[in-house]
């Protein structure tokens, strides 16, 4: 018999169904998930990478404000969305680039918030992705109250709502889980420890034993998985997600991966970081690991090779057609959509810049 | 009387320096500001030179942070926090508005808050959503609290050093698109203290008044305004809270007219305060209404649109043309 405190727990490891040299490993309560779908998230994986690489060139040549990246963390954002159906919600935030475009969401329209043209460039509604949130963990009530109106509402929708490390430090972050307990909610809390809030390790975040652990306190499961094995990733997510769908409660996962790049491309990770500790990461990349072990499973065959290869080549194309031209912007824009009806100050206001600009036109 | 050619970010960073040499018992603690010194680097090499315990990065929550502060200057600390940007500012509302702002009136005046809240704010630097906020007013608002803007590098050592100092909580707005500019200075100079305006330029027709980002636009406008042949006053606020009713006053009487300049959008704002409390003590003495250059009512744009917010030399010229000069 099992405690309720023991079923609480996460395990004693970060569940690892494939290790970094490729290998599978049995699990006693995760099975490695089918070729298909292992092939599938490969091919989102090679697509996520180049997201990354591109978006960072795109940075470097001024089409980007800022981009703060997922490479090396490309398993928990493939991960994160291939566990969703249609009907189910992502909460993602400025880090997520390439789990709202693996979601489906349109590349460009991802990106227009780190371009620079507007706040939120999708319509939430659409994919079912909320727009992505900056201040850290203040989206996790949203998906709160996302999940309980599903279950009001009779329907059967599970919310994925992602932060980092350093969010779990926030109050909001407690007052998630709390709520989603107290509630019933069916949310998957999705942790990317990556080791670092900037310039902080996690060490100052927590002294906790994993941040897994955090869910005991709030009677939410917690469990701790390998967060550059997307085997592990999808068994672990896949399960959660389906335990909150048939009315287990909220889900607390803690991915353990690594911010491998600096915070985001204005940030000097050599300031707090000696990159001997980054090496050993490398060896745990992703891709690697799950290229290696489809080889050895003779599943990597030239036309998987093609399809991912294309898929890349696709959306890195997308991405410099659409935002190596400068946005069109309208200043009008600006006094849109602040109230369902504009106020008569902001119509002032509005005309007031459009006299203006008519002026310096002239 | 040693001039050295510094930026503002270098001046705070020297401010916070000098006041932790001066006093051990000054702390400065907040997010990043440890090894890497700060988003802005503000903060840079104090942990190094002072140690982890009066330099340190905290679990990433502003609300402990501020909240944590609190008790550290009830119990004989001068803490100094960083809010790594005005908009990550607002999980701490609560412990600002409630007990930072309140605890020495709840009291009867025998638990002052000797603390400043160091909060890099205001736009201009290409920030998205959420970096670019200016919410002076908030606090401003809020009685209890000592706001303060500086503009120049000078200032920013001075009147950081000075609330440092100081017996009451400040919140110290640090116009970050300003932290590059340098500017040659004398550190050992003692300028103005906290609640002291200063007339930065003196011109006879009309005054400008502004504080922190929009102090160099203001002064920009009257070169401008000057070659156009109309002679600017500009007085930099430098305090928000107290507020220099004389100074300002005593510009706006000589003059007969102003413009406050702000980034803030302007409705219920520091702004509007400014044309309220000036009207009512210089009503008589005023040729014109005294006109607002400030932010749009509009949360602050994504970097395409923000030039369209900030209020630049153009807009200001023109809010001076309108003064009614026909009837003068
Ligand atoms: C409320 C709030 N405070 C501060 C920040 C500034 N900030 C942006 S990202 C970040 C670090 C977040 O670390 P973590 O949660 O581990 O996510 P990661 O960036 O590593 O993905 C900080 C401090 C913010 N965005 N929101
Ligand atoms: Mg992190």
């Amino acid at each position: 018999m099992t405690t309720v405190e023991e079923q609480l727990l996460p395990s004693t490891e970060p569940v690892r169904l494939i290790d970094q040299d490729g290998v599978p490993h049995d699990h006693p309560s995760y099975r490695l998930p089918t070729k298909d779908v292992l092939v599938d998230g490969y091919v989102e994986l090679i697509k996520g990478r180049r997201i990354n690489d591109q978006a960072g060139a795109l940075v470097r040549q001024g089409r980007l404000a800022v981009y703060p990246s997922s490479h090396g963390q490309e398993a928990c954002q493939v991960a994160s969305s291939m566990v969703l159906r249609d009907g189910d919600w992502l909460f993602p935030t400025y880090r997520d680039t390439v789990s709202i475009v693996s979601r489906g969401v349109d590349p460009i329209e991802t990106l227009t918030l780190l371009r620079g043209d507007w706040h939120s460039g999708y319509d939430p509604y659409d994919r079912k992705v909320a727009p992505q949130s900056t201040p850290l963990a203040t989206q996790l009530t949203h998906a709160v109250g996302v999940a309980h109106a599903a279950r009001l509402r009779g329907e059967d929708t599970v919310v994925m709502a992602l932060c980092g490390d350093g969010a779990t430090s926030e109050g909001d972050f407690h007052e998630a889980l709390n709520f989603a307990a107290v509630f019933h909610a069916p949310v998957v809390f999705f942790i990317q420890n990556n080791e670092y809030a900037i310039s902080v390790p996690l060490a100052r975040q927590s002294v906790a034993p994993s941040l897994a652990h955090k869910g005991i306190g709030y009677g939410v499961p917690g469990e701790r998985a390998d967060g550059n094995d997307l085997a592990g990733l999808l068994a672990v997510l896949g399960h959660a997600v389906a335990k909150a769908r048939a009315g287990g409660g909220p889900q607390l996962v803690e991915a353990h991966t690594y911010r491998v790049q600096a915070h985001t491309n204005a940030d000097d990770a050599a300031r707090y970081r000696p990159d001997d500790e980054v090496a050993p990461w490398l060896e745990r990349d992703p891709i690697k690991r799950l290229e290696t072990y489809l080889e050895q499973e003779e599943l990597l065959d030239d036309a998987v090779r093609a399809r991912a290869e294309k898929a890349a080549r696709e959306v890195a194309e997308k991405l410099r057609d659409g935002l190596m031209p400068e946005p069109d912007v309208d200043p009008a824009d600006l006094f849109a959509h602040l109230y369902s009806e504009q106020t008569p100050q902001l119509t002032e206001q509005a005309e007031f810049l459009r006299d203006e600009l008519a002026r310096e036109e002239a | 009387m040693t001039h050295v050619k510094i930026s503002m970010a270098q001046a705070l960073n020297q401010a916070l320096r000098d006041a932790m040499k001066s006093d051990e018992t000054v702390l400065m603690f907040g997010e990043d500001v440890g090894a890497l010194g700060g988003v802005f680097r503000i903060t840079d090499g104090l942990t190094a030179e002072f140690g982890e315990d009066r330099c340190f990065d905290t679990p990433l929550a502003e609300s402990g942070i501020v909240g944590m502060a609190v008790g550290l200057a009830m119990n004989g600390m001068r803490p100094v926090v960083e809010m790594q940007f005005d908009a990550f500012g607002y999980p701490a509302f609560e412990q600002i508005v409630s007990h930072v702002a309140k605890m020495r009136n709840r009291t009867r005046g025998r638990v002052g808050l000797p603390m400043v809240i160091r909060m890099p704010y205001a736009g201009g630097i290409g920030g998205v959503e959420h970096h670019c906020d200016s919410s002076e007013s908030y606090y401003a608002h809020t009685p209890g609290l000592t706001v303060v803007a500086p503009a120049t590098v000078a200032d920013a050592y001075t009147l950081l050093r000075k609330a440092i100092e100081f017996p009451d909580p400040v919140v110290f707005m640090e116009p970050k698109k300003l932290y590059w500019a340098k500017e040659e200075v004398d550190l050992t100079e003692d300028q103005p203290g906290i609640g002291t305006a200063v007339v930065r330029r003196e011109g006879a027709d009309a005054t400008l008044i502004a504080y922190g980002p929009t102090v160099p636009v203001a002064l920009e406008a009257a070169e401008v305004a000057a070659a156009e042949g109309r002679q600017l006053t500009v007085v930099d606020l430098r305090s928000i809270v107290p507020f220099d009713d004389e100074t300002v006053c005593a510009a706006v009487r000589r003059t007969g007219r102003a413009v406050v300049v702000a980034e803030a959008s302007g409705f219920a704002s520091v702004s509007s305060e400014i044309v309220a409390r000036v009207t009512e003590r210089c009503f008589h003495s005023l040729a014109a209404p005294i006109r607002r250059v400030t932010g749009f009512d509009i949360p602050y744009p994504p970097p395409k649109l923000e030039k369209y917010q900030l209020p630049g030399v153009d807009r200001i010229v023109d809010a001076v043309d309108d003064l009614q000069w026909e009837d003068s």
